[in-house]
């Protein structure tokens, strides 16, 4: 049974159809990469699980219930935090501040009476955002930022981690860094789904890949399979004008 | 029969002039996402300007006509839109209501300086001409008004939907830095809305003026009426938004039809607007969180708490010393200060700390005195049951709003404020048509506190008090909560906060502290009645509060002083009282992007000071420590540069997000 299960969602912005008929599923202890061209539907998807986006139809399974009602607190409260692609943090705290407002929220009531401080250092070291503890989150750079909003997820102790694009601004090494403590916090049992363009890391920590392409999954495989997909590989090659960069990465990876 | 007739066309003419009026709003709304507070008073002022060119000057009617709806209201709306309010829509709610209601403020005050209060008349178009229908006479003017409102309905679709500059009208709505990477030009969009908006405000104040006459106050306050009908288009749709102003004209002119003219339910008339606007909003679908809004705010920096506890005593020492030495008439104004004071600290906690806007802040305090002379308790129990009513019906307030999100819970508390005003105030069982209550001085723990001095010296400590609380609260877990909410609602949802009652909790707390300053209030004076808590001081009380910092405690307190000068000014003054209220206003509109105010800028001083020269002086006497900000490691007062530069690439980003 599948932690997480997108079960034929669909969502329409106007006439535009974002996400079309989209299941997929993620499981705990594996790390589920989310990939496709720009606009594909990603982020809707995570909008979708999250509860700010509400889908047109489809259903969304968390723990063997169906949560597709359910508010976007309560669907955190039971065990589920995001990233954002567009950064979320607090820009007016510090580092530190950040993680501990999440503590506090996650211990509801038992946050207010006795806040917590000390796991929270510890937080921003496993993640390797240490030396920023004092900062304002607004000063930092984006792929601190990022790291800082993964650290915020964690002082929740979630079952689901869904990350958005959380390895952009980050150099070589820290991708490397990251990459492990992927694995890592996989390994604690969580299920890690994440939207990500960087092939290289989706290809060498992911278990399981779903390709979106305009909203729809059109493979749902292992890496070496996707990479080996006729037809992932045209959806990624045919956009080669809305991101040569983009396109560009991917053929070399994927041929 | 003949009555349902007159009515239904007099409903259809004062619903044509609001459609007009709405349609500029939800025109100018759509295209920069800023909602102009200043919409009727805008409306005014080119009413006045009109009355100026055509009856003062004499200009022939067509003439003066062109003049303000071809150059000075299309020419105000650029200059506007281009100095003002550009920009504002990608930031918070908060600061384009703040700059708008200091346009609304500052028109106001300039129309007085302007034009001094004095009978003034604008006739109808084609006075003496009409139709009779049956029973009924139909005016030319009310035939004429009807008529331009489908003229301008009609133009409007046109330039929306055949043009191109209208093409980018709508496309702009959706994303202007992906409009300008189109070749669109967003800047000019928004100026060409912005024109179009003042004239078509200016128009509907033109056309209503001969009806409700040429009034500072009641042709600003129309614009709750279009906000009514804007309202039920959801602020987008133009076609909904015409048969809102219709259906509120119909209802309203059947109300002064058929509802009773005694009683309770005659003041029904005067708010009907109000109770369209509210049941609209209540309607309204959910809102959904939006992602990758507001960034971090760089606030005023905390003081120690030791600094701030000294800063209270001090603050209560010069007080006992001016309770001494100060006349009677001076004290009862230092009490007063110390009123607003505390009603802008109620601010600091919701606008300062959590980020939302009221606009009734002064009908909360109304509540808390209301209560607190009815209750008859002058006591603490009397004292804190007031409060605790006030906070219940701030709570209420906020409650039927709880689906939405900043500019409609504001809004929802100026209508509030107008409920308040014509119907609860007013009423027998509260302060009575014109009437005031008594209300007892308050005695604690049994000892009476008669003496207006020694009433002063405890107005002042319930400030103390008040403020080192909320200092408390904002380095807690609770004051860490506020910002983190204020800066990613969206984050704080998925993090697994209900923001819901959260907000519902900081309104009722917020209404509840200007409540216990009402109450304070209304023992100092003794008699209190609705003009103490009248809806259109809340504005000023907002405006001074932002200029002089709504981030901070000491804010708060200059703020109170300021306020409590302003009519002191005025009425030694008169000449000026226009004037006060433009400077207040258009320094608003100038200090509206940095919450942080006067205060920030003031203590500021000292800082930069102490960084220039510190040291130096420092080496001197080696006993000086170092300010509290240097011995800490925040890097308050930087400007987010990074932010700045990713602006546009996220804007980008964002809609791709939104499709994917």
């Amino acid at each position: 049974m599948p932690l997480l299960e997108v079960d034929d969602v669909v969502v329409q912005f106007g006439g535009v159809t974002a996400v079309d008929h989209a299941s997929f599923v993620a499981e705990a202890g594996r790390v589920t990469g989310l990939i496709g061209p720009n606009g594909a539907g990603k982020t809707t998807c995570f909008n979708v699980i999250t509860g700010l986006q509400k889908p047109n139809r489809g259903r969304v399974r968390f723990d063997r219930r169906d949560i597709t009602r359910l508010s976007v607190p309560r669907r955190s409260r039971r065990g589920m935090a995001r990233t954002f692609q567009r950064l979320e943090a607090f820009g007016s705290l510090s580092v530190r501040e950040n993680v501990r407002v999440a503590r506090d929220i996650h211990r509801g009531i038992a946050g207010l009476v006795r806040p917590a401080s000390a796991d929270v250092d510890g937080l921003l070291e496993r993640v390797g955002i240490a030396a920023y503890a004092g900062e304002r989150a607004d000063s930092i750079p984006t792929g601190t930022a990022r790291l800082l909003e993964l650290a915020r997820c964690l002082a929740c102790d979630p079952q689901l981690l869904l990350l958005d694009e959380p390895s952009s601004g980050l150099d070589e090494q820290e991708t490397d860094a990251f990459g492990l403590l992927l694995a890592e916090l996989a390994a604690e049992g969580r299920a890690i789904v994440m939207v990500e363009h960087d092939m290289d890391l989706v290809m060498s920590v992911c278990d399981e890949i779903h390709v979106l392409d305009f909203g729809r999954v059109i493979a749902s495989d292992a890496p070496g399979a996707i990479r080996a997909n006729p037809d992932v590989q045209r959806a990624y090659l045919g956009y080669s004008d809305v991101d040569e960069e983009l396109a560009e990465q991917t053929r070399e990876i994927l041929l | 029969m003949s009555t349902i007739i007159s009515f239904t066309i007099l409903g259809l003419f004062t619903g044509a002039a609001y459609a007009i009026a709405a349609s500029g709003l939800v025109l100018t709304y759509t295209t920069t996402r800023v909602f102009n507070i200043a919409h009727g008073a805008f409306g005014m002022v080119m009413a006045f300007t009109f009355w100026d060119f055509s009856q003062r000057q004499g200009m022939p009617t067509w003439l003066a006509l062109v003049l303000v709806l071809g150059v000075v209201a299309p020419g105000t709306g650029w200059l506007v839109q281009r100095f003002i309010t550009r920009g504002l829509g990608e930031g918070p709610v908060s600061v384009s209501l703040v700059v708008t209601v200091g346009l609304f403020v500052g028109l106001i005050g300039l129309a007085q300086y302007i034009w001094p209060p004095e009978p003034r008349t604008v006739p109808p178009f084609l006075p003496d001409k009409g139709v009779q229908i049956g029973d009924t006479y139909v005016t030319a003017h009310q035939i004429i008004t009807i008529a331009l409102s489908a003229v301008v309905a009609g133009l409007l679709y046109l330039l929306l939907n055949r043009t191109r500059i209208g093409t980018a009208m709508r496309a702009s709505v959706d994303n202007p830095v992906l409009l300008r990477l189109f070749g669109g030009n967003p800047d000019r969009v928004a100026s060409l809305s912005w024109a179009i908006g003042i004239s078509l405000a200016a128009l509907a104040g033109i056309l209503l003026t001969p009806v409700i006459g040429l009034s500072y106050f009641d042709l600003t306050l129309l614009v709750i009426n279009a906000y009514a009908a804007a309202m039920l288009g959801r602020l987008s749709s133009l076609p909904l938004t015409f048969v809102g102003a219709m259906g509120l004209g119909i209802l309203q002119s059947f109300a002064v039809a058929y509802l009773p003219t005694e009683g309770f339910l005659s003041g029904l008339r005067a708010v009907v607007p109000a109770l369209f606007l509210f049941v609209v909003i209540i309607l309204m679908p959910q809102a959904q969180l939006r992602i990758g809004q507001v960034k971090g705010i760089v606030s005023a920096p905390l003081p120690s708490m030791t600094r701030s506890a000294v800063c209270g005593a001090a603050l209560l020492g010069v007080v006992a010393v001016l309770a001494t030495a100060m006349s009677d008439a001076n004290l009862l104004l230092v009490g007063t200060a110390a009123t607003y004071a505390m009603v802008m600290l109620s601010l600091v906690l919701l606008t300062g700390y959590g980020g939302h806007v009221s606009l009734a802040q002064f009908t909360f305090a109304g509540v808390g005195a209301l209560a607190y002379a009815k209750l008859d308790e002058p006591n603490l129990y009397g004292l804190v049951m007031s409060a605790l009513i006030a906070a219940a019906v701030g709570a209420l307030v906020a409650l039927p709003v709880l689906r939405l999100t900043g500019l409609y819970l504001a809004l929802s508390t100026l209508a509030f404020g107008v409920l308040m005003d014509k119907l609860v105030f007013q009423a027998d069982f509260a302060f009575g048509f014109n009437g005031t209550l008594h209300a007892e001085r308050l005695s604690l723990l049994g000892t009476s506190i008669s003496s207006i001095s020694g009433y002063v010296i405890v107005m002042a400590t319930f400030f103390v008090l008040m403020a080192l609380g909320l200092l408390v609260l904002r380095r807690g877990v609770l004051g860490r909560l506020l910002i983190a909410m204020r800066d990613s609602p969206a984050a704080c949802g998925t993090l697994g906060l209900d923001l819901r009652w959260f907000r519902v909790g900081l309104f009722g707390v917020s209404a509840g502290m200007a409540g216990l300053a009402g109450a304070l209030f209304a023992g100092l004076r003794g008699t209190i009645g609705a003009a103490d808590f009248q809806l259109f001081n809340s504005l000023p009380l907002l405006l001074l509060a932002v200029v002089f910092g709504v981030t901070s405690v000491s804010g708060a307190a200059l703020g109170g002083i300021g306020l409590m000068l302003l009519p002191v000014l005025q009425s030694s003054r008169p000449e000026l009282a226009g004037l006060v209220f433009a400077v207040l206003g258009f320094g608003a509109v100038a200090l509206g992007r940095d919450p942080n105010g006067l205060a920030n800028l003031l203590f500021g001083l000292g800082r930069r000071l102490d960084r220039r020269f510190g040291d130096v002086v420092r080496r001197a006497v080696p006993l000086l420590p170092l300010p509290a900000d240097r011995a800490d490691t925040s890097t308050h007062g930087e400007v987010p540069l990074m932010e700045d530069l990713q602006q546009p690439l996220k804007e980008v980003g964002v809609h791709a997000a939104a499709r994917g």
